[in-house]
């Protein structure tokens, strides 16, 4: 499953990123890699974007860009 | 080895929301220094101290996740520390949130520079329960590590203590720190780097290992140092090696089913966690943070909108209302710099014209800067108010809420604030409001926010509004302004969605944003960004802003009405003249004092006399000082100025009777003088312009009045109402009332389709001057900002030409 299909408050485990170049990057830099521990707090509002906790902190995702997030459910 | 007096360079680097502003406010103090990064928009600040005699500068880099080379912000601080070579680098580290800002960490480390660790935010740390040994850390990393607490400027001199040892520490020695990128990758690491070594400038100018990294991470900046070396006397060329490194890259993806920047990053993670936890003696704990729950509340799916437009409400009438006020009640000091350069010219012997030099000093420059600088306070206020909402965190919440929205019409989440500043709601200002979208990271998109805000309706277009308004719709105020800032708001995101798809090329950048912890903002860091940025504003603008101005004065001064007219002014004047010589009767014994050129010097004397009064009343004793003074300047001509009276003494019949005359004569020379400023504007070049366009600007409904006053509000839209005034010949300072009578007067066929066409006009009406400027700076392009300042004269023409003519066909 890929990361926008979580619904608030569950948690699931980085497998992969499918994406390249810049996405790729920021994302990684960003702290998704494969093995991390996301928990899917809430969506925007208007449902898009996400906003997932990982590593201690919360980061703001599109919808479309958490579409290549392969992940596990934990 | 320490010699006298050095000049030592040390940057600053760090994440965003590490607190590094805080930090380079603690160790430099007052004496900073803003500009920008040479050839782009990243601002770079710079401070200094003394130590021992030594000057330390240090350079604020911008904050970075990363060291790639996809964002300017990274490819500067790559640059700067690799071209620069800073004596130290310290890298501050948010304590909170040690595992990522080693991932930035490391990425210096390979760079071989000498490095300090500063470790901020240990308060924050010890709240969430997150306990550091510092020892072990340093230990682990190779460098020195000092504990701070920005906020409180505690650990000041240890950080200072700290660059100064590792400046004096020469050669510098790098230690054999390394980061271990696993078994997969090492070995090829080590042969790209052997294959490096036979360029020899390459490996003497970079460090080897961080190149190899760089290299099989796909960085097209590193891609071009191979290209670009001289490699005359090597053994294997740019392109030999770039080839290399595509062969490396596309084998190891085969084989290892996975891209070595994704080994990489996760190595970099890896590493981190590990020494994470050797050097954590406590790790956080899961309890929930003050963070989250106010996001509960703030970013709750029903309460999120609510509060935020309850927040902009706050922040816009804070900015537009208090701002303004503050603007008011600054006004008449900013003013009063007018009276002392009006002082230092001598007094014109002309009653009817002002010395050339002098116009073009006084109503040109001084008068463009005044009207500018008037805008100061209100950027105070907003820029202020930006601090708050950025130190907070709020900002990137923002973004978070309305992404959604504005991403339909290529615009961002980001865009938002940049566009409420412009004037979504009537009154906003484009400067600040381009100078927001700097927080932008997504460039298309903020071009795209750029290029809309001159559809935006600024504080300057709301005079003439009212005007029209008030002219054509009297009974509809409100709603009609309400109307125009929806109608405006519309066209931008229309405008908005077709440039983000024909014009503005370019991949959009992936958002991922964190949503900081929420922190209280310091008095101190949000005053001193307000400070920072007016000032910026301020330095940017007023040179060019007054070279404009002057450009707009010669164009509606000149040519001149030529000398016959002027001849027939003259006369004019004199017939007033022997008017008034004949009201006061040849016998008045103040007679002499009457004549053609003793008139300008006793009129600059009352002139100045009634300033003085004015400046002095209300306190009787410098009332009286006043009156004495100017007394033993001329007796006569304060008995004239003063109604015939003597302080304490008797009323001079004859002085009153010439008081009373010239009061008259004053009137007829200003209704000559305003006549005589109508004719030179009507025949100025811009007047002639105005007129060779009325043909074209007809099919509008615009007319060379019209015309003009649209020319000559290119340098600032404030002049709209006031350049009107002067064509339809209204007394200056009897406010709109006054216009609007006489623009009906003279304007008695005008219907309310000219009042639509042109109020729409002026809505989609170019930006001023300042603006276009800001645009040139923020987009780095002149082409850009051309293109900012013509299409919207060919969007409003045409909407303003459809509503004329179709209006026309329907009524």
């Amino acid at each position: 499953m890929t990361l926008n299909e979580l619904t608030p408050g569950q948690a699931c485990t980085v497998l992969d990123l499918h994406m390249e170049g810049e996405q790729l990057q920021r994302l990684m830099d960003l702290g998704f890699i494969e093995g991390t521990k996301i928990r899917m707090v809430r969506n925007a509002p208007l449902m898009d974007p996400l906003d997932v906790e990982l590593r201690g902190y919360q980061v703001a995702i599109r919808r479309n860009e958490a579409a290549h997030v392969e992940v596990e459910r934990a | 080895m320490k010699h006298d007096h050095d000049h030592i360079l040390v940057a600053l680097a760090g994440q965003p929301n590490c607190g590094k502003s805080t930090i380079f406010n603690m160790i430099t103090g007052a004496r900073q220094h803003v500009a920008n990064f040479p050839g782009v928009t990243v601002e770079k600040k710079s401070g200094a101290y003394k130590e021992d005699g030594d000057t330390v500068e240090i350079v604020d880099l911008p904050g970075t996740y990363s060291l790639t080379s996809y964002t300017q912000e990274e490819r500067i601080t790559r640059d700067f520390i690799l071209l620069e070579r800073p004596e130290v680098v310290v890298a501050v580290v948010d304590a909170s949130n040690l595992e990522r800002s080693l991932y930035l960490v490391f990425q210096l480390r390979e760079m071989e520079v000498p490095m300090v660790l500063c470790l901020n935010m240990m308060d924050v740390a010890e709240r969430r329960g997150i306990k550091i040994n510092v020892n072990k850390l340093s230990a682990e990393l190779g460098i020195p590590v000092i504990p701070t607490i920005g906020r409180k400027g505690l650990g000041r001199t240890e950080l200072k203590n700290a660059i100064r040892r590792i400046a004096e520490e020469t050669p510098h020695d790098a230690g054999d720190w390394k980061l271990d990128y696993g078994e997969e990758l090492e070995p090829i690491v080590r042969n790209l780097m052997d294959q490096l070594q036979l360029c020899d400038h390459l490996t003497e100018d970079f460090p080897p290992r961080w190149l190899a990294v760089k290299l099989m991470e796909n960085d097209a900046e590193a891609r071009r140092l191979l290209l670009h070396h001289p490699h005359a006397e090597n053994k294997i060329t740019g392109q030999e090696l770039n080839a290399t490194v595509d062969e490396m890259r596309r084998d190891f993806t085969r084989t290892r089913k996975k891209s070595p920047e994704k080994i990489i990053a996760a190595s970099r993670y890896r590493v981190a966690g590990e020494i994470v936890d050797r050097a954590l003696d406590r790790k956080r704990d899961s309890r929930r943070t003050l963070t989250d729950k106010i996001d509960a509340v703030v970013l709750h799916r029903v309460l999120a909108p609510i509060i935020l437009a309850l927040i902009l409400f706050v922040f816009y009438e804070t900015t537009m209302v208090y701002g303004t006020k503050l603007a008011d009640w600054a006004f008449p000091y900013i003013d009063s710099i007018k009276g002392p350069i009006i002082g230092l010219f001598p007094p014109s012997p002309d009653l009817l014209r002002d010395g050339l030099f002098q116009s073009m000093i006084i109503d040109g420059l001084v008068g463009g800067v005044i009207s500018i600088v008037y805008y100061v306070p209100i950027f105070l206020v907003l820029f202020a108010l930006i601090a708050v909402l950025e130190d907070t965190g709020y900002m990137a919440r923002v973004a978070f809420i309305m992404d959604r929205v504005l991403r339909g019409f290529g615009l961002h989440g980001q865009s938002t604030l940049p566009l409420i500043l412009g004037g979504v709601v009537v009154g906003g200002c484009a400067v600040p409001g381009v100078m927001a979208t700097r927080a932008m990271k997504d460039e298309k998109a903020r071009l795209v926010t750029i290029l809309i805000m001159p559809l935006m309706n600024c504080l300057a277009k709301i005079p003439f509004y009212i005007l029209m308004v008030g002219l054509f719709f009297a009974a509809y105020q409100g709603l009609i302004l309400f109307a125009i800032s929806v109608f405006s708001f519309m066209v931008a995101l229309l405008i908005a969605k077709l440039f983000s798809r024909y014009l503005v090329t370019g991949e959009s950048a992936p958002f991922v944003m964190e949503l900081p912890p929420y922190h209280v903002p310091t008095i101190s860091g949000v005053v001193r960004r307000a400070i920072e940025r007016s000032w910026l504003f301020v330095k940017k603008i007023v040179t060019v802003v007054a070279l404009v101005m002057i450009g707009v004065w010669f164009f509606v001064t000149f040519p001149g009405i030529g000398v016959e007219r002027e001849v027939q002014y003259d006369q004019l004047l004199s017939q007033a003249e022997t008017d008034l010589r004949t009201a006061v009767g040849p016998t008045n014994p103040y007679i002499s004092y009457l004549q053609a050129e003793s008139l300008p010097p006793l009129m600059h004397f009352m002139e100045r006399y009634k300033h003085a009064r004015r400046k002095a009343v209300g306190d009787p004793s410098s009332l009286q000082k006043v009156e004495a003074s100017f007394l033993s300047q001329n007796r006569a001509m304060f008995l004239i100025a003063n109604k015939g009276e003597l302080p304490g003494g008797p009323v001079d019949r004859n002085a009153l009777k010439v008081s009373k005359a010239l009061k008259k004569f004053e009137k007829s020379v200003r209704k000559i003088s305003r006549e005589r400023r109508k004719e030179l504007v009507r025949t100025s070049w811009a007047g002639r312009l105005g007129r060779l366009m009325e043909p074209v600007t007809q099919l509008a409904g615009f007319n060379w009045r019209i015309n003009i006053a649209i020319i000559s509000s290119f340098a600032a839209k404030e002049s709209l109402v006031g350049t009107l005034g002067t064509i339809y010949s209204v007394e200056k300072g009897t406010g709109a009332g006054a216009l609007s009578d006489s623009i009906r007067e003279a304007e008695s066929g005008w219907s309310i389709l000219h009042g639509l066409a042109i109020i729409v006009f002026v809505a989609l009406f170019p930006p001023c001057l300042a603006t276009l400027i800001m645009i040139r700076h923020e987009t780095g392009s002149t082409k850009w900002m051309l293109f900012a300042s013509t299409y919207p004269i060919v969007l409003g023409f045409i909407v303003a030409c459809l509503i004329f003519q179709v209006g026309h066909l329907i009524i």
